[in-house]
């Protein structure tokens, strides 16, 4: 189980990298759905089949889906990839990654202190997943419910284009 | 367990390194869903380890939010395409001084 | 009757509140009855107080009204209360008079101006504070009166307030007569620490009891008086703001700055002569400051091309006679000079009015002449008037005042020869500049037609003041003339005669002749420069050939450039230290609290880049810092 668990993690953590140092964004996405996609096994492996499903149904499936579409609608061509060289810079990653790492060594400074502790190998199927969801985490699921109707209303109207491309003459429209 | 934290801390990391570098917006939100992911794998690991589903509820929350957030987020980058014509996020500065 | 004081100076202060209360309503017709009225009411009421005083005078000469207590501080009592003697009463009337001629007079003058309520409101103010000043029986109610008067002259000279160029001539005014109040106000402190009392007739009566001739005490509290009465009555120092103080209207000109207020220093001295007698000294510094304002005043008065201005040097010369008077001991002679001169000024600053008038505001006298056809009252006025200055002999009001004066300097105890040759020389230059600002006005060419003729308001008081200008001498005939000195006898009962222990009497017959053959030649003379030989008119572009005459010339034309001389030594180190003190260190500590501040919000103004990468970076430094400081603890 471990091996596969690291080699999964392995390929997680290089499609991450790949996807923050494209050019091409439908190279990034592309890289992010194979990293969900290893996240998801993980998921797997350590008993939550119903996340796991969840993970590609929705994030790689709808959410990813939804990311291809906008850019695709953008329509932005090869100078937009030239665009990005010029705006790609090797030594702003400097900063940034200094920053990252130290927060990553303190997470690691973190963890350790707690104590170690064997990961349960049970599986937690998705029954039991809807039965506390719909238990004690009532209120929850409607509060993420409205969140959504929120959302969709909020990206209908943003998401309008709006005819405002040449001021007015006389008398109001 | 800690593997799995430590992983979704590297993953949380390199998440934050794309937000601050990148000026494309996409990628902006793209490094965003990498730190939602990594951090909604942070809360299943430490599901699994008290072998409860709380963990994976948490998740399926954070699944709702992410995809309410894109929406939202992709509908605001397209006004902004249309106002600037350009996708880089440095040249909405004008809230500065 | 002589209960009825009270309402002279009552009468126009009311004048003053109505008009200022209520005079942008009631319409021009109603402010100059109500302004001129209550002059001429208080003048009427003056004169029924003066013939009861003469035909019945009260014991000692002297009447006091208390009206009311106005401060009580511990021992210190002083009291608004009216003094009435035969000095007070020679005031009263001069003031009253000439004033509701003066009224009169701006009734028609100053028709048309904006602000006729305003003017009228000062003008009874000022009445009412001059009339106060001279009846006042303590020392603080005359600074009372004093400070009014000083006010109402610079709301007036200030007048036209729209033209910033009076308003600097009125803060000019106010600040250098400011200099000479100062020093007053020191010798009321001084008075009152050694005498316990401010009222006059007390101080007067303890001073000569506790202190001998010469003590230091009487010199520093009559020095100090003297400063006083030079900043008010401009002279020698303080005379640098009568010239500039002409910006004001004429009938102020006339009224403030000839008349009465400037004499009111005069009057501080006659009313505490007790202290300049103890004090022999300062009472030769008066005469000596008076000579030599005179003789400078005259000669700026030559070279001036401004009609008032003349008029205004012509006045701190004639007041320089009676400060001459007063520092010889010759009391009665000054108040007998005092009364011509608010006689023959006035009539001749009313008649400047008139020609300024005629010709739409025009006051260089260059650009006048030959007005003798066209304003013939303003013609007659001027000439009589300037022979009444020059002291012609016999028939002006001038000539037996300034023979008085010059007379008791050469005979007085406290006389010198080298102050009557003063007065002499002054006699000489003032019979040229007058006549030269007669001939310049009237004579020669029209070079421009008359606007606006005199209506009968101002023909009156210009009469009045003219027939007044001819005979008002001959109250007081000198000895070898008549002997009829029914003035100085009747001011005898409140100053005492100038003491003259060994004077001929022939010797003033002798005096008189050369005073009056040195004013015909100085006719005579300006006769020959200015109008027989117009080509040496002395006008500024012939002086300006020669450097050397172009150079006295400025130099005299400018006031011997004293205002130079002030701003110089006094203004201008005081501006420095003012701006120096500007950035003191108190303003420090504020001004560094603003600094600090002000720098770090130009600091942190850099961190809001309103880049959202700058904002995102900005968390996670956050994050790390407060993770750390959690785990480290």
């Amino acid at each position: 189980m471990n091996e596969v668990y690291y080699i999964s993690a392995t390929v997680a953590l290089i499609s991450t990298l790949m996807v923050i140092t494209r050019l091409n964004a439908i190279h990034a996405l592309l890289y992010f759905i194979v990293s969900l996609f290893s996240v998801a096994i993980i998921f797997f492996i350590l008993g939550a089949p119903f996340v796991a499903a969840l993970e590609v149904i929705i994030y790689a499936g709808a959410i990813m889906v939804l990311f291809v579409f906008v850019i695709m609608m953008l329509n932005l061509g090869p100078e937009a990839i030239e665009q990005e060289k010029q705006l790609f810079r090797p030594e702003a990653w400097v900063g940034p990654g200094i920053l990252s790492f130290v927060l990553f060594l303190e997470f690691i400074y973190v963890i350790r202190n707690y104590g170690r502790h064997a990961s349960g190998m049970a599986v937690i199927g998705p029954k039991q997943v809807g039965i506390v969801l719909f238990g004690p985490y009532l209120l929850g699921v409607e509060l993420a419910s409205l969140l959504l109707l929120v959302g969709l209303i909020g990206a209908y109207h943003l998401g309008r284009r709006r005819r405002n491309s040449a001021p007015q003459k006389g008398g109001k429209q | 367990m800690e593997h799995g934290l430590i992983l979704a801390g590297m993953l949380f990391s390199l998440g934050l390194v794309g937000v601050i570098v990148r000026r494309n917006i996409i990628f902006t939100l793209l490094s965003i869903e990498i730190m939602l992911n990594a951090a909604g794998l942070a809360f299943v690991v430490a599901g699994s380890r008290w072998g409860q589903a709380d963990g994976q509820i948490i998740f399926i929350f954070i699944l709702a939010m992410a995809a309410t957030e894109v929406s939202v987020g992709l509908a605001l980058l397209l006004q902004l395409y249309h106002k600037f014509k350009t996708l880089d996020s440095d040249a909405a500065s004008r809230m500065r001084g | 009757m002589l209960e009825l004081l009270w309402m002279i100076p009552f009468l126009p202060f009311a004048g003053f509140v109505i008009l200022a209360l209520f005079g942008h309503r009631i319409g021009d017709r109603m402010t100059a009855m109500i302004g001129a009225g209550s002059v001429g009411v208080s003048m009427v009421i003056a004169f029924v107080v003066g013939y009861n005083f003469l035909l019945s005078p009260p014991a000692g000469h002297s009447y006091t009204q208390a009206l009311w207590t106005w401060m009580r501080i511990g021992s210190f009592s002083s009291g608004v209360s009216f003094y009435l003697d035969a000095l007070s009463l020679i005031m009263v009337l001069v003031v009253t008079f000439v004033g509701f001629l003066i009224h009169l007079y701006s009734v028609e003058f100053m028709k048309e101006e904006q602000g006729y309520s305003r003017f009228f409101a000062y003008m009874n103010l000022f009445v009412g504070s001059m009339l106060t000043l001279v009846m006042a029986d303590n020392l603080l109610l005359l600074y009372l009166g004093w400070e009014g008067v000083g006010l109402c002259s610079y709301l007036l000279i200030g007048f036209w307030y729209k033209d910033p160029a009076n308003g600097r001539a009125a803060i000019k005014a106010f600040v250098v007569t400011r200099v000479g109040d100062a020093s007053l106000a020191v010798s009321l402190f001084l008075l009152f620490t050694n005498l316990g009392t401010l009222n006059i007739q007390e101080i007067m009566g303890l001073a000569s009891q506790r202190w001998t001739i010469g003590s230091g005490m009487a010199a520093a509290a009559a020095a100090l008086l003297l400063g006083g009465a030079v900043g008010k009555s401009a002279q020698l120092p303080l005379q640098t703001w009568l010239p500039d103080a002409m910006a004001g209207p004429t009938p102020v000109s006339a009224l403030i700055h000839a008349a009465t207020m400037v004499t009111a220093g005069v009057y501080l001295i006659a009313r505490t002569h007790v202290l300049f007698t103890l004090a022999p000294v300062v009472q030769t510094t008066v005469a000596v400051i008076g000579t030599a304002t005179l003789l400078l005043a005259s000669i700026s008065a030559l070279t001036q091309r401004d009609i008032k201005r003349v008029l205004a040097y012509s006045t701190i010369s004639q007041i320089g006679y009676m400060f001459l008077a007063l520092g010889v001991g010759a009391w009665s002679a000054a108040i007998f000079h005092f009364m011509t001169h608010a006689f023959f000024k006035a009539l001749l600053f009313l008649g400047a009015g008139t020609v300024i008038m005629g010709l739409h505001n025009e006051h260089d006298m260059y650009k006048m002449g030959g007005l003798r056809k066209q304003l013939p009252i303003a013609f007659w006025s001027f000439l009589i008037g300037s022979a009444s200055l020059s002291a012609l002999p016999l028939v002006t009001a001038g000539f037996y005042s300034k023979d008085l004066i010059l007379w008791q300097v050469w005979a007085s105890d406290r006389g010198s020869i080298l102050l009557w040759a003063g007065g002499l020389a002054g006699a000489f230059l003032t019979s040229v500049y007058t006549f030269r600002m007669l001939f310049l006005t009237f004579a020669g060419n029209a070079t421009s037609q008359v606007a606006r003729k005199p209506g009968p308001l101002m023909k009156i008081p210009l009469f009045t003041l003219a027939i007044l200008s001819l005979i008002a001498g001959l109250v007081d005939i000198p000895n070898n003339l008549g002997n009829l000195p029914t003035f100085s006898e009747f001011l005898h009962s409140a100053l005492p005669p100038a003491p003259m222990s060994h004077a001929n009497p022939m010797i003033e017959g002798k005096l008189q002749f050369i005073t009056s053959l040195l004013a015909l030649i100085g006719i005579m003379f300006a006769y020959s420069i200015f109008v027989h030989s117009p080509q040496h008119t002395g006008r500024p572009e012939e002086i300006k050939r020669s450097p050397i005459a172009a150079a006295v010339h400025c130099f005299l034309f400018q006031g011997w450039n004293f205002d130079l001389l002030y701003d110089k030594f006094i203004v201008q180190p005081f501006v420095r230290v003012a701006r120096f003190n500007k950035g003191d260190f108190i303003d420090f500590i504020y001004k560094g609290i603003a600094f600090v501040n002000r720098s770090f919000n130009r600091a942190l103004s850099f961190t809001q880049s309103g880049k959202v990468r700058w904002y995102a970076a900005g968390l996670a430094i956050g994050a790390v810092i407060l993770i750390g400081i959690a785990e480290l603890l």
